[in-house]
C-alpha cells in the first residue's frame, strides 16, 4: 500500500491520483452523452437560427438575459402548464453555448416565441413597467438606438459551422446583408420570437 | 443506450463506489476505539507539529452511510446504464402521472363548463374565476390584470370593440389572433396631407373648436378617398376589418394631435397572438367567458 507520506511528498503522483479519483463521475455521467443519439441528433425538422436571430441571441447573452431567465422547461406539470412541453436535449444540439440557465428571477423563455406580439416585446424591453406594472426587470432603451453592422455575422456562422451547425454557404454569404442596419431590438425580438419555434414536433397546448 | 455504454456506466459507477470504500478502509487508522492519540505525523515546522489522529468515528460512519445510500439508490432508481431500477421510476413517467391525475381531477369541470354557452357562464362563479386565473396567466401581460389595456393594447372593459365583442367573435379573436393592418399614409398624403386628415379625424370626436376649419375640410375629402374604405364614410369604423371607430374618443394609440398624426403617417400593425396552439378549446372558452363578463357590468 502506498504510504500517505509517499503521496504527499510526490506532487506528480498526487496529481495523477486526484485525476483518477475525480474523473470517475465525468467518465460515467458526461462521456456517454457524446455518443447518444438522443443528445447528439437534432430533433426532427429543427432549423438553424437566421442571421438576425443569431445576432439577437448574442445580444441576449450580452445583456445577461440568461442570468435571470432560463430556457429549460422541466418535466413537472406546474412548468408544462405554464410554459409548454418540457425541454429535451435534441432541441438544443445546435446551441453553442447552451442558454439553459440555472436560476429564474423572470419566467422561462424556452417557448416564448409567438406568445406575445413584436410590439409587446418592444414596449416591454423599453420599459417593462409600461406593460407589467409589478415587473422588476431592467429597462433596455439603448437596444433601440444601437445598430448592427453585420461585420462579424459571417464569422460567427463559420465558427458555428465548425461546431456542427449546418449553415449553408448561402446562409453565410447573405448573413451580413440580412443584419446590417437593423437595430439591436429588431434582432433580439426576432430571436425571442424564434424560441420554441425552431421545430414543430411538440404541441405546446396546455 | 447501447450495451457498451450501459456497461461502461455501470462498471465505472460501481468501480468508483468500491474504490471509495476501499480508500476509506485502507486509510483507516488502526485505533477504532481511540479518538485521539499523542502520536504525530513526524514532521515539525517552527515548533508546529501535526497530530496523526484517526478519522472521527461519526465522520467515518457518515462516509459509510453515503456508500450504503448510493447502493440503495442505484438499486431503486435508474443509474446503472440501462437498468431502470426496481421502482421503474422516470422523470417523464412522473410527469405523465401528474398530468393524468390533473386530467382526471379537472377534466369534468372543464367539460361541464364547455357544455354551457358563454352567456350561461356569466352566472357560473367558479367558471368565471377559472377564466380569470387563466386570463391573469395568459392575457394580463398585454391587456392588464384588470383587462383595462395599455397603450397599443386594447381595453377589454369598455364595450368598445375593434373586431366585435359577441361571444363567437371573442373566441375567434383569442383562438386565431388578429393582425391589425393600418397602412402608412405618410408617402401618399405628404406631411401637409397628414396634418389635414389628422384635423378631420380629431373633429369627428368633437375636438372641432381648436382645429383649423380649412384643414378639416381638406382632410375630409382626403379621408373620404383614402380612409373611408375601412373606417366608413362617417368614421364609425368596421369591425369586420378591425378598423376602429374614430368618433368615440377611445384611442388605442393616443388621441393627441401628434399621436393621431403618427398613426396616419406611419401606420399601425397591432398583433394579437393566436392562442389555439397554446391553450385547449375548453380554456379558451372560459377565458372568452371571463373577457365577455368584463364589459357586461
Amino acid at each position: 500500500m502506498i504510504k500517505h507520506e509517499t503521496i504527499e511528498k510526490n506532487i506528480g503522483l498526487m496529481i495523477l491520483l486526484i485525476i483518477i479519483v475525480i474523473s470517475g463521475g465525468g467518465l460515467a455521467e458526461i462521456v456517454p452523452l457524446f455518443f447518444q443519439s438522443s443528445t447528439t441528433q437534432p430533433i426532427e425538422g429543427l432549423r438553424t437560427y437566421t442571421a438576425l436571430e443569431l445576432e439577437g441571441r448574442d445580444i441576449y447573452i450580452k445583456e445577461g438575459c440568461h442570468v435571470c431567465h432560463t430556457q429549460m422547461i422541466r418535466p413537472f406539470r406546474a412548468e408544462t402548464e405554464r410554459y409548454g412541453h418540457y425541454s429535451t436535449a435534441d432541441e438544443h444540439v445546435w446551441e453553442h453555448p447552451f442558454l439553459w440557465g440555472s436560476k429564474r428571477t423572470g419566467p422561462d423563455l424556452a417557448r416564448v416565441g409567438g406568445r406575445y406580439s413584436d410590439d409587446w416585446h418592444k414596449a416591454h424591453l423599453n420599459n417593462p413597467r409600461d406593460v407589467v406594472p409589478e415587473s422588476k426587470m431592467p429597462s433596455y432603451p439603448w437596444l433601440f438606438k444601437n445598430k448592427l453592422t453585420g461585420q462579424d455575422t459571417e464569422a460567427k456562422m463559420e465558427a458555428l459551422r465548425k461546431l456542427g451547425v449546418p449553415y449553408t454557404d448561402e446562409d453565410v454569404a447573405t448573413a451580413r446583408e440580412a443584419v446590417a442596419g437593423k437595430t439591436e431590438i429588431d434582432a433580439l425580438v426576432a430571436y425571442l420570437q424564434s424560441l420554441g419555434k425552431l421545430h414543430s414536433v411538440y404541441t405546446n397546448k396546455r | 443506450m447501447s450495451a457498451f455504454w450501459s456497461a461502461w456506466v455501470s462498471v465505472i459507477t460501481l468501480a468508483v463506489i468500491i474504490g471509495c470504500t476501499w480508500l476509506l478502509f485502507a486509510t483507516r487508522k488502526s485505533q477504532p476505539h481511540q479518538e485521539q492519540t499523542e502520536e504525530t505525523v513526524g514532521h515539525e515546522f517552527d515548533g508546529i507539529e501535526e497530530y496523526d489522529n484517526p478519522l472521527p468515528k461519526w465522520w467515518f460512519q457518515m462516509f459509510l452511510g453515503t456508500v450504503i445510500f448510493g447502493l440503495g439508490y442505484l438499486a431503486l432508481y435508474p443509474g446503472l446504464g440501462n437498468f431502470q431500477g426496481l421502482l421503474g421510476w422516470s422523470s417523464h413517467g412522473q410527469w405523465e402521472e401528474e398530468m393524468a391525475h390533473a386530467e382526471e381531477q379537472y377534466r369534468p369541470m372543464f367539460e361541464q363548463f364547455a357544455a354551457l354557452s358563454i352567456e350561461q357562464l356569466q352566472n357560473e362563479e367558479t367558471g368565471l374565476k377559472m377564466g380569470q386565473r387563466m386570463f391573469a396567466n395568459n392575457c394580463s401581460l398585454c391587456h392588464g390584470s384588470a383587462g383595462t389595456g395599455a397603450y397599443g393594447f386594447p381595453n377589454l372593459t369598455d364595450n368598445d370593440w375593434l373586431y366585435g365583442g359577441d361571444p363567437a367573435t371573442l373566441k375567434a379573436t383569442i383562438a386565431n389572433g388578429r393582425n391589425g393592418g393600418m397602412p402608412a399614409w405618410g408617402q401618399v398624403l405628404g406631411e401637409d396631407g397628414v396634418r389635414d386628415v389628422t384635423s378631420y379625424v380629431l373633429s369627428l370626436s368633437g375636438a372641432g373648436e381648436n382645429l383649423d376649419g380649412d384643414a378639416v375640410a381638406r382632410g375630409q375629402s382626403q379621408f373620404q378617398a383614402l380612409c373611408a374604405a375601412c373606417h366608413g364614410a362617417e368614421g364609425k369604423g368596421t369591425q369586420a376589418l378591425g378598423a376602429p371607430n374614430l368618433t368615440d374618443n377611445t384611442w388605442l394609440y393616443g388621441g393627441s394631435f401628434e399621436q393621431v398624426a403618427h398613426s396616419i403617417r406611419n401606420g399601425r400593425a397591432g398583433v394579437m397572438p393566436a392562442h389555439k396552439e397554446l391553450l385547449s378549446d375548453e380554456k379558451i372558452h372560459l377565458i372568452a367567458a371571463y373577457v365577455y363578463s368584463l364589459s357586461q357590468k
